[in-house]
Order: C-alpha cells, then sequence, then structure tokens
C-alpha cells in the first residue's frame, strides 16, 4: 500500500471551507448585481412596447398598411413612410456595403500599419458615434445642395449610407481580425496572393460577423429621424415614388431614386406633434411597426451569426 | 549556365543558405550566418532549444516573414538546380511558395471541405479542370495515406477530422501542388504518439518525391526519421552533420550536451 498523505488537521479544511464559500458570495453579488440591471433594462423596453402596442391596438390591420396619411386620423395608414423607408434603405445597403467592406477589407489587408492608418481607425471610429444631425446638415449641403440631388431618396439613402459606413468598416475590420493568423498562413504558403486570401477566406471567413454589423446598421438607418428631417424629407404625402420594377424591358428603373418621400420615423414625428388624441394612437401604431422591425432585423443577425458560427471552427 | 549538381556527403544539394542573417522589425537578430544544406530526397532535421532560431530559419525558406514588415534577410538561401536565390529581392515570395510548400505545427486547415483543403493550392495556380482536380486531389490524398479514411467525405468539413487526420490533410495540401522542399514545423507536437508515428512514417515516404526540412523539439523524431541533423543554438548553426554521426559521435560538445539531455 501506498503509504497514505499526511492528513490536514480538521482544522485546516474547516477553513478552507469558509474561505472558498467567502470567495463564492462574490459571485453571488455580482451575479445578483447583474441580473438586476438586466432585469431592469429589459423590463423598461418592454413595458415601452407594450404601452404602444396597446396604444395603437386599434390600428393594427390592413388597412393602416395600405392607405396614405389623411387629415382624418381614421383613414390615415403608413403606405408612403413603409415604402419610403424601404426604398431608402435599399439605396442605402447598396451604397454602404460594398464601400464599407471594400474599406474594412483595404484597411485591415491592404493598408500600411503607420502613422495614417492610425489615423483613418481614429476617425472611423470616431464617426461611428458622431451625432446623426450632423450627417444630416453635412447632406444638405453636399447632396442636397452642390450635387444637386435634391430632397429625394438617392439623397437620404445616401445620407443614411454615410451614418452605417463606419459600423459596416468597424465590424468588417472585427470581423477580420478574428480570422487566426495560422489560417491566413496555410493560404499564403499554398502559394496565394494576397487577393486570393481576401476572397477565397478573409470575406468568406468574416461574413458572418460583417453581416451582423451590416443588420445592425441597417436597423439604426431604418429608426433614424433626425437627418432625414434636415435633407426636408416630406411629412405628408399621399403618393408614391415610381415603382423601381416595371412589367416591361428593362423591368428596373431609377425614377424613383429622384422621388419626394417620407419614412416612418418622420411619419410618427408627425402624428405626434398633432394635438389630436387619434393621431397619437396612429403614432404609437407607428412606434410599434419600427420596434418590430427593428426587432426582427437584430434577431436576423443573430441567426445569422449563429448559422455561420456552425460552420466554421478553427 | 550549366545546372549545377554540388555534392557533398555524396548526397546531391537541393538548396542551401549561405550567410544567412535574419532580423525581426523589431531589430532582434534571430539568425547569425548561417550556411545549411537541405539534400535532395533526404530528411534534414533542425534541433535546438526554444529560441535558437530554427523556426525562424525554416519559415525563411518560403519567406513566409515576408508576410510581415519590417523583417529583414541578409545573406542567400539558394534554390538548384535553377541556381535561384529565393531571397532576392526581384524572386516574388509567391514564386517561391510555389515551390516550396509547408506544414505547420498546429493543424491548420482551411473551414472549408476536405476536397476544397486540398484542390486549393491547384486551384489558385488557376486549375479549373473537374477530372485533373478530382485525379490530384485523390493522388495527393493517397500521398498522404488519408485516402481511405476520407474517401467518402470528401465534402465534409475539415474540422470534423481528428488532429490527427487533420495534420495529414495539411500535408496532402502541401503536396497536392507538387513542391520540390517541404517544410514541416514541429508537426507532430499537438498530436498524440499514434499519430505522431503516422506522420513520420509518412515523411519516411514523401522523401522519395521530395525533400524535407523538419524542425522538431523531440529528439528522438530526429534521430529516427532524419538523414541528416542540425544543431542550433541562439541563432547559429552549431554542427550539421549525418543523423547517425550526430546522436552517435557529436563533434562539438555544445551538441553532445544538448543531445545527453545536460542542457537545453
Amino acid at each position: 500500500m501506498a503509504q497514505q498523505g499526511k492528513a490536514k488537521s480538521l482544522k485546516d479544511l474547516n477553513e478552507i471551507r469558509s474561505l472558498i464559500k467567502k470567495h463564492k458570495k462574490n459571485d453571488f453579488l455580482f451575479a445578483a448585481t447583474g441580473m438586476f440591471v438586466i432585469a431592469s433594462l429589459t423590463i423598461t423596453l418592454i413595458i415601452l412596447f407594450l404601452d404602444l402596442i396597446i396604444d395603437g391596438y386599434p390600428k393594427f390591420n390592413l388597412d393602416f398598411f395600405s392607405n396614405y396619411p389623411s387629415r382624418r386620423a381614421a383613414r390615415a395608414g403608413i403606405l408612403s413612410a413603409w415604402i419610403g423607408s424601404s426604398l431608402v434603405l435599399l439605396v442605402t445597403f447598396f451604397v454602404a456595403v460594398p464601400l464599407g467592406i471594400a474599406a474594412g477589407v483595404y484597411l485591415e489587408e491592404y493598408a500600411k500599419k503607420n502613422w495614417f492608418a492610425d489615423l483613418i481607425e481614429i476617425n472611423v471610429s470616431n464617426l461611428a458615434g458622431v451625432p446623426s444631425i450632423i450627417y444630416g446638415l453635412l447632406a444638405l449641403g453636399l447632396f442636397v445642395y452642390t450635387f444637386d440631388l435634391g430632397q429625394s431618396i438617392l439623397t437620404a439613402g445616401l445620407t443614411l449610407a454615410l451614418l452605417m459606413l463606419p459600423i459596416v468598416i468597424v465590424s468588417t475590420r472585427e470581423a477580420i481580425r478574428a480570422i487566426p493568423i495560422h489560417i491566413r498562413e496555410a493560404a499564403f504558403a499554398v502559394g496565394a496572393t494576397k487577393w486570393h486570401v481576401v476572397l477565397h477566406h478573409v470575406i468568406p471567413y468574416a461574413y458572418g460577423g460583417i453581416l451582423t454589423g451590416v443588420i445592425i446598421g441597417m436597423a439604426r438607418a431604418i429608426g433614424e429621424t433626425a437627418p432625414i428631417i434636415t435633407i426636408g424629407a416630406l411629412t405628408f404625402i399621399a403618393f408614391l415614388p415610381p415603382s423601381p420594377i416595371m412589367p416591361e424591358v428593362p423591368f428596373i428603373n431609377f425614377e424613383w431614386l429622384d422621388s419626394g418621400f417620407t419614412v416612418l420615423p418622420i411619419q410618427m414625428f408627425n402624428w405626434i406633434s398633432r394635438p389630436q388624441h387619434a393621431f397619437h394612437i396612429n403614432a404609437a401604431a407607428t412606434g410599434a411597426v419600427i420596434i418590430i422591425l427593428t426587432a426582427i432585423m437584430n434577431g436576423a443577425a443573430i441567426k445569422l451569426r449563429y448559422n455561420v458560427r456552425k460552420k466554421i471552427k478553427w | 549556365m550549366v545546372a549545377s549538381k554540388k555534392k557533398r556527403f555524396n548526397d546531391t544539394i537541393k538548396a542551401e543558405s549561405k550567410d544567412l542573417d535574419f532580423y525581426y522589425a523589431d531589430g532582434t537578430q534571430a539568425l547569425k550566418k548561417v550556411n545549411l544544406a537541405v539534400y535532395e530526397n533526404k530528411i534534414t532535421a533542425l534541433i535546438g532549444p526554444s529560441g535558437c532560431g530554427k523556426s525562424t530559419f525554416l519559415r525563411s525558406f518560403n519567406r513566409m516573414h515576408d508576410l510581415y514588415p519590417g523583417n529583414r534577410y541578409d545573406g542567400q538561401i539558394i534554390l538548384y538546380p535553377d541556381n535561384t536565390n529565393i531571397l532576392a529581392k526581384k524572386v516574388d515570395p509567391i514564386e517561391v511558395r510555389m515551390r516550396i510548400s509547408m506544414v505547420f505545427q498546429k493543424p491548420n486547415p482551411f473551414p472549408k471541405s476536405i476536397y476544397e483543403n486540398v484542390a486549393y493550392g491547384l486551384r489558385v495556380r488557376g486549375e479549373r479542370n473537374k477530372h485533373t482536380l478530382d485525379d490530384k486531389v485523390e493522388e495527393a490524398l493517397k500521398g498522404a495515406s488519408l485516402w481511405e479514411e476520407v474517401k467518402d467525405r470528401l465534402y465534409d468539413l475539415a474540422f470534423n477530422l481528428s488532429g490527427g487526420q487533420q495534420q495529414r490533410l495539411c500535408i496532402a495540401r502541401a503536396l497536392a501542388t507538387e513542391p520540390e522542399i517541404m517544410l514541416f514545423d514541429e508537426p507532430t507536437s499537438a498530436l498524440d504518439p499514434i499519430a505522431t508515428v503516422n506522420i513520420e512514417e509518412l515523411m519516411s515516404e514523401l522523401k522519395e518525391k521530395l525533400s524535407i526540412l523538419i524542425v522538431t523539439h523531440n529528439m528522438q523524431q530526429a534521430a529516427r526519421i532524419s538523414d541528416y541533423t542540425a544543431y542550433m543554438y541562439l541563432g547559429e548553426l552549431v554542427e550539421h552533420d549525418l543523423t547517425d554521426q550526430i546522436f552517435t559521435n557529436p563533434s562539438k560538445k555544445e551538441t553532445e550536451d544538448y543531445i545527453t539531455g545536460k542542457f537545453g
């Protein structure tokens, strides 16, 4: 038989146990505080959301989505607003996503790491935090007056794209940095060029993270009001932009880009600033629609990220 | 110029470093005037304590250091029979990597299918023909003794393989492009003993087709598989000789101390 180790005296053991107990108390305290903070935040949001739903409940029917705004609250709907929002976001998407990904890839993969790169990095991060009204003013001066694009869907889309760009760039760079160095080296070691590595490895592996950034950026853009007001979106609009899709060749047209428009948050803002209570109900319903859209988008981001992570391991 | 076929130790030299110095971006000198030859169809093992520069030396052979700005080489690595100095500025590192492939310490398959992993080197060389790709992938997987285990699941993701299988997949990937030299950077240090034996046997088969330079922490491994062994210390080459010679009768005291475990 092996010799038994010196048995610890009972006093020692009790000391160890009480020490562990004391340390575990800290675990419990931290977890409890965290729970409290999270619960209060979530509950606030849920109450807010429920309040909107209850207030706007009478408006949750198809007519609300298929009617133009009207002087009579009961007949007013958000048709022009949700179509306007969709078209503006379409422009934003097609401008901000390619530019943002390209900028992120360039900064991570190609740009020399020097003071200039640091400067750009600081600026991009700062841009993500600039108040959106500043973007609105910039857009008013640049797109509306200098480029003469008018108070159009194109202007609004470009403005929101500016707002969204830093988010896409930052998330692209973070997703690229998460790719382990040994995977990169493996690709270079078989004779790949930088462009091969970017195209075959960096972008596919960073795709989940990039997409998350894109969706979160879009979710932010959909709720933006200030810059859209600054560039002069209409608040009462009883017509739709020309349809982007046509029944005959070439099937798509771009006239809608030049059209006046309104978006959901502006419609909401317009209604809430009226004295009649009936319009406040419309505003609440619109608010609920915006929150639901945002929630769907964020949910999609989480789901996509999860799907990609399941397929990519290193 | 006639392609020179240099000989020493009665074997043909495939590549050799001449007065190779290497400096990392922070100014540290990792290699000091290293003169070392790699012989055709032989396994050359680099041994030495951590930080002695053996991995740095290995990674010079496929210009891996060029991926990080500020690193600097001095001296030459001549690749025969065409006498190309692969460290020359005018030689594209990509050209070097097309001729000299590498297997890393940690198995690093791409998060793609088994097939795509092996085919990747061919794809970056512009090979598009499905039949050629299929044939070469099969050949490479057979060469890496992995074909039997994966032939029914070529389109499964590579990370579902075991560690040893992943490393053999990485060997297949490096093999598919028919390199002249294959570099191994401690290829078995992350593997269990059985997988290690598999890889070692594989290397002995591979040297029929190409030349091998391997860095290893494991002296028994160097003794088992290599034809030549080089002992490095503090960035310098201390001794380079036939493996039998080094392990039975080293000419330098430092080498003997390291091998017998008195040091390192």
